[in-house]
């Protein structure tokens, strides 16, 4: 069993968990525009239309 | 995954056991995605689109288009998952991220399953659910019938196969109208009939290449002989399908000539491959058909997305 914690990333292997996690992070924030302008588009004025 | 894990370096293995973490970059996923054949999914889905002349907001459609071509990255990852201990055979594809151990077996699964679930989820939400389930359809298609199932076991592998990339233009129209016409029906047989000639093309040429994979490519199978009769009886049939456009009044002027001077391309040099059989011009002419192919199919769509996209369209019929 190797201990996780032992292990210590190459200055490399930093940078490339870097790249990953900023993709992720990019992918994540499209996906949430993307599913708000899916909705303002599909409902259009109506969005707002609803009793408070 | 034997023959994979002996692939792999020294240093790779035991990088990867050592700390259990994933070695790749991202331009190592963007390449899981096979980018160039996204892109012919993006450029033939577009068509489909366009020609269906649609009363939908551009986002929506923006949108749709979008997850066609997730959906057809998706694919394609989960592909090099399952074909990991073949690539790293071929030297066509033993630089891809798994083979070449940048990108573990399992990262790649869990991002193609990952992708596939959400483009589809994401066309049903943005369209509507024929077109999401069209998608899922061609993924299961591509990934199971043809990748697990067909790929290793017929020479009519990528002839049936072929319809998983003829799909995109259905899809697509389905997206943006909510059902499926005639004319993205015979964009789907175009694509279907030219996916012979062009893959056999190549594997004339890579024939040892499969051969050492085990793949059953017909030159492997049937011998070149016949493969080179076959791609000549699939250019015959692919000649006047291509015209086919025309004759339902969605082709104009240019589509029709385009279309005419291409397919008597296409038939010319399918006559050379079936004439030259030995040696290096036997190589090259099969060599030309594959690239112009790509060129012809090409030109098809992209008259088509003129004729339609930029107004560009003369009719020829009625």
């Amino acid at each position: 069993m190797t201990d996780r914690n032992s292990y210590r990333l190459t200055p490399e292997e930093e940078q490339r968990r870097k790249r990953r996690s900023r993709a992720l992070g990019l992918t994540l924030g499209i996906l949430c525009l993307l599913l708000f302008a899916i909705t303002i588009a599909k409902l259009g004025p109506q969005v707002l239309n609803r009793p408070l | 995954m034997n023959t994979l894990s002996n692939s792999l370096t020294k240093a790779q293995n035991e990088s990867i056991a050592s700390n259990g973490l994933s070695q790749g970059d991202v331009s190592d996923f963007f390449a899981l995605l096979k980018p160039r054949v996204m892109f012919l999914v993006v450029f033939t889905a577009l068509v489909g689109m366009v020609v269906s002349h649609p009363d939908v907001n551009p986002l929506l459609a923006f949108v749709s288009l979008l997850m066609i071509a997730v959906g057809g990255g998706a694919s394609g990852c989960l592909n090099m998952w399952w074909d990991a201990d073949i690539d790293a055979i071929m030297t066509r594809t033993r630089k891809r991220p798994i083979p070449a151990g940048k990108i573990q077996p399992n990262e790649a699964l869990a991002f193609g399953l990952t992708l596939s679930a959400g483009s589809v989820l994401i066309l049903g939400l943005a369209s509507n659910w024929l077109a999401a389930g069209l998608l899922a359809f061609t993924i299961f298609f591509y990934v199971v019938i043809y990748s697990m199932w067909l790929k290793r076991s017929t020479p009519q592998n990528i002839v049936i196969g072929g319809a998983a990339g003829a799909l995109p233009p259905i899809v697509a129209q389905a997206a943006v109208t909510g059902s499926v016409a005639w004319d993205s029906v015979i964009l789907f047989a175009i694509i279907f009939m030219w996916t012979p000639p062009h893959f056999w093309a190549l594997a004339l040429v890579k024939s040892g290449d499969y051969e050492r994979a085990g793949v059953p490519m017909m030159p492997n199978v049937a011998g070149p002989d016949s493969t080179r009769f076959q791609i000549l009886a699939y250019t015959v049939l692919l000649a006047p399908l291509g015209m086919a456009p025309v004759f339902f009044g969605f082709g104009g002027l240019a589509y029709a000539i385009i279309s005419l001077i291409g397919g008597l391309g296409m038939l010319a040099l399918a006559v050379q491959v079936y004439r030259l059989r030995e040696g290096e011009p036997a190589m090259r002419v099969a060599q030309q058909l594959f690239g112009f192919s790509i060129l012809y199919l090409f030109l098809l769509f992209a008259t088509l997305l003129a004729e339609h996209g930029f107004g560009f369209f003369q009719p020829v019929m009625g």
